[in-house]
């Protein structure tokens, strides 16, 4: 009754949730132009449908075995996260079809199916210790190997304590099952028919000796007598639905770890309390399931599925949008991105995890269901454009995540707000300036007149090209200290604006001052002259093509170059300690 | 010989044609490539915005390639910028090198300093030579003016990357000139050629870019010739959204990689030097080749 209640119970839940989740898929906020949720859902059956009755459909089954079956990408890149998965997710699904729904299932196709009998009963210990050793495997990768910048989060835990759980409380249940007494004599009434106590005695002998029950009051050793007819008893009576509890392997060594307390366990009831963990645990890794990790066995098939068929440039954008929420919830954490990202070395400085694709897809995807706002809006957007777009996390992602598409839509979707990011300002945008065409215009540009704008928002004296500036105290701290020891060579400058007559970006311009702020030889000027806000506050800095040109051909050996590149490093820093 | 081969970021997701024809070009001259897989971003595209962290991924970068007691060659030259760069400056600053390595020391790594940093031109011609380079050439250009685009961060500055004569470089006109064709003088040859500034300031980019074609076209170049993977994309892509975009009809020059150009000479296979990656069609510079 309890059971059923809970079963059922789990079920609702778990539907209501698919049911809620798989809504997210058509109302998460991806695209800059993003569609109606209506036109969303329409769209995606008829992409589906269409993908189904098409030569697509071959495309499907071949990615299906190669990629959701056999796991090849996995493979590829770790061969020790590949043999943890698979161990779990093959074992764990056998048990799933033979084990947990052996009445729907393994008794229909076997009509003489026991849970007792071999090879059921072999099997399911066999899968069972697959399932452990898999989790073992993945509590050696995350806490012991520990792989750089590999994140593990409170979803990890619970998936591998829930399947610890389910795993542990089902060999246990197993040996104390073995072990109990009161089982025994149930199946004794049961199947036997025999009432007579000196009947009885026999078998029970044969079971002490053979089959791991321990009774109170029969104990070994036993005359080979007794023990011959116990055996003629079980051959007409129980060696048909029974086999040696042996072949259950775990559950037997279970059973004999607490062989000497077996009799104060079956008299507590411990079997009943270990089966009520058992399948309690089971229900509620199915209700919480839509909610956890393990939503992944649904998704992330039909995330690598939908991405083996579909193109950015071709399919339909509601759709692309649509493919880019199964994603959010296609992702396993497994950290694969992270591991090959080109700039996760940089989490190192920025401490932003965002940076890290594994923790970024986290960050986006509560985004995406407008849940950020402020300080964590800004870090998950910084995070998101600290990427040189290398492709690398969508090439391993065994989830068949098109990251970098992700991260690319998300972007331009956040810079829609109003917060600057100041990366856009480095060859981080080059990627961004060649798909500069997939923008519209008005989005491409705001965002770059943004971050300059905010830099140049605390510099008054930039603006003012009229005023006689009054030359401010000698701040020795920003001179001497903020500015390296290379860069301070700006001291050595004697004006004679070499650096200025061979930049080619002033050559670009009839009017350079006005376009630029200050030129090359001012900045070093309004450096000596510790005019910090001109120096930082000028356009030159963002508009500096790195050539080196003034400083090679500087006299002086000033290294205009390198201060160019700390006063744009120094701007950044001091706008975002004001945000802050 | 042997290098372990840093391709950086763009080169695997968007100048395919340049790892083909690097790696077609050194197995024909027989040097051996090791692949890292860990190696990650150069650092070039962090330094405008957070200088410790540009040198922190190239730092790691190179103590990777140290651990396996390797040196490393470089197809970009920004990325080769960047890794001299970090190599000065580590070796100026004690506290920096401190500070970079106690961060890779928890994965277990240590820049130490041993590892040399070379672009692929610097290999080709100094560690391999002119003359074992001329050897293998199976098929020569004729009456083919190439304008040969030395690239900044290669270049300048001159002290930190070493590469060549910074006033008057004369290393990659040489490598030009050992497959036959003819390495013209032109102007803005040591300019920059507007990268930097794509997706920041893409006029201003462009314009640079713009200037440079011209000149070369005026100079009477029928092929522009480059090696760092940022100018191939301004020369190439970019140049091809300005075609495409129908600004003031400038004359296209298509750009080809210096892997591609020797490539063919030495009797590679178009498809093997990935010719048809190039957005501005290059599949017409075989008709200056002499047959084999």
């Amino acid at each position: 009754m309890f059971y059923s209640i809970s079963l059922y119970l789990a079920l609702a839940i778990f539907i209501i949730g698919l049911i809620y989740k798989v809504s997210t898929w058509f109302s998460l906020t991806i695209s800059v132009e993003s569609k109606k949720v209506s036109t969303r859902f329409l769209m995606a059956l008829k992409g589906v449908i269409a993908a189904i009755f098409s030569g697509r459909i071959l495309i499907l089954l071949k990615v299906f075995f190669l990629d959701v079956i056999i796991q090849r990408k996995v493979m590829r890149e770790d061969f020790l996260r590949w043999l943890a998965h698979i161990l779990i997710y093959w074992s764990f699904m056998l048990l799933l079809v033979m084990h947990a729904l052996d009445s729907l299932i393994t008794s229909r196709i076997f009509p003489d199916y026991s849970p007792t009998i071999n090879p059921f009963m072999f099997l399911r210990d066999l899968f069972g210790l697959f399932v452990i050793v898999g989790v073992c495997l993945v509590i050696y990768r995350r806490f012991i190997l520990k792989a750089p910048r590999l994140k593990t989060n409170a979803m990890d835990h619970y998936a591998i304590i829930l399947l610890a759980i389910i795993m542990l409380s089902g060999v246990f249940l197993e040996g104390a099952k073995i072990g109990s007494y009161s089982i025994y004599e149930s199946m004794v009434e049961q199947y036997s028919g025999m009432e007579d106590a000196g009947e009885i005695k026999p078998l029970t002998a044969f079971w002490v000796e053979n089959f791991g029950v321990v009774s109170p009051d029969v104990k070994g050793p036993f005359d080979q007598e007794l023990l011959k007819k116990g055996r003629e008893i079980h051959e007409t009576s129980c060696v048909t639905c029974h086999s040696r509890p042996r072949w259950a392997f775990m559950g037997y060594s279970a059973a004999r770890l607490v062989k000497g307390i077996a009799v104060a366990l079956d008299r507590a009831g411990v079997h009943t309390f270990l089966w009520y963990i058992h399948f309690l645990a089971c229900f509620i890794g199915l209700a919480y399931l839509p909610f956890s990790k393990f939503f992944h066995i649904f998704v992330t098939p039909v995330s690598i599925l939908a991405n083996s068929v579909m193109d950015r440039q071709v399919s339909e954008a509601a759709n692309v949008e649509t493919r880019q929420a199964v994603e959010f919830d296609a992702c396993t954490h497994c950290g694969q991105c992270t591991a090959r990202c080109s700039v996760a070395i940089s989490y190192e400085t920025f401490e932003n995890a965002n940076i890290l694709p594994s923790e970024k897809i986290r960050s986006l995807r509560k985004v995406a269901a407008g849940k950020e706002s402020g300080e964590n809006f800004a870090r998950i957007l910084e995070g998101s454009s600290i990427c040189t777009n290398c492709h690398r996390c969508t090439d391993v992602c065994p989830a068949g995540i098109n990251l970098e598409d992700l991260w690319f839509s998300m972007r331009e979707s956040m810079f829609k707000k109003d917060y600057p990011e100041f990366s856009l300002l480095s060859p981080l945008s080059y990627y961004r300036g060649l798909m500069r065409d997939t923008i519209p215009e008005e989005d491409y540009t705001k965002p770059l007149v943004r971050a300059r704008n905010t830099i140049t928002a605390g510099y008054d004296l930039i603006k003012d090209q009229t005023e006689v500036i009054t030359i401010p105290a000698y701040d020795s701290e920003f001179q001497d200290k903020s500015l390296s020891f290379q860069a301070s060579a700006f001291k050595d400058c004697f004006g004679c604006q070499t650096c200025t007559n061979v930049c080619p970006v002033v050559a670009n311009y009839e009017n350079p001052k006005e376009t630029l702020g200050l030129l090359p030889h001012q900045i070093m000027y309004s450096l000596g002259l510790g005019l910090k806000d001109l120096a930082l506050g000028s356009n030159m800095l963002w508009d500096c093509v790195t050539c080196y040109q003034c400083q090679e051909q500087c006299p002086q050996g000033v290294k205009v170059t390198e201060v160019l590149f700390e006063l744009k490093n120094l701007a950044i820093q001091s706008v975002k300690a004001k945000a802050v | 010989m042997r290098f372990a081969l840093f391709l950086g970021c763009n080169i695997p997701a968007r100048v395919k044609q340049y790892e083909l024809s690097s790696r077609a070009v050194f197995r024909k001259i027989g040097i051996d490539i090791i692949d890292i897989k860990e190696f990650n971003c150069c650092g070039y595209p962090l330094r405008n915005i957070d200088y410790k962290a540009s040198v922190l991924s190239a730092a790691r970068n190179m103590a990777l390639a140290e651990k396996q007691g390797l040196n490393i060659v470089v197809l970009c030259m920004c990325g080769f910028g960047m890794f001299k760069e970090a190599e000065h400056r580590l070796k100026e600053s004690n506290a920096l090198k401190e500070e970079i390595n106690a961060i890779l020391a928890k994965e277990g790594l240590e820049y130490q300093g041993k590892t040399e940093v070379k672009h692929i031109l610097t290999v080709l011609y100094h560690d391999v030579g002119l003359d074992v380079i001329k050897e293998k050439v199976v098929r020569k250009y004729k009456d083919i003016k190439i304008a040969t685009h030395y690239g900044c961060h290669a270049l300048r500055p001159s002290d930190v990357v070493m590469f060549d004569d910074p006033v008057n470089p004369e290393l990659f006109d040489k490598l030009v000139e050992v497959t036959g064709a003819k390495s013209i003088y032109w102007q803005s040859r040591l300019d920059c050629c507007g990268a930097p500034l794509l997706g920041i300031n893409d006029e201003l980019s462009m314009d640079l870019t713009k200037k440079k074609i011209v000149n070369a076209s005026e100079s009477g170049a029928d092929y522009l010739c480059d090696s760092c993977t940022y100018c191939h994309m301004q020369f190439d892509n970019v140049q091809q959204m300005i075609i495409s975009s129908g600004h003031d009809g400038i004359h296209a020059l298509p750009a080809i990689l210096y892997t591609q150009l020797l490539g063919l000479s030495l009797g590679i296979d178009s498809k093997a030097l990935g010719l048809a990656n190039n957005r501005v069609d290059i599949s017409k510079i075989e008709e200056f080749l002499s047959s084999i």
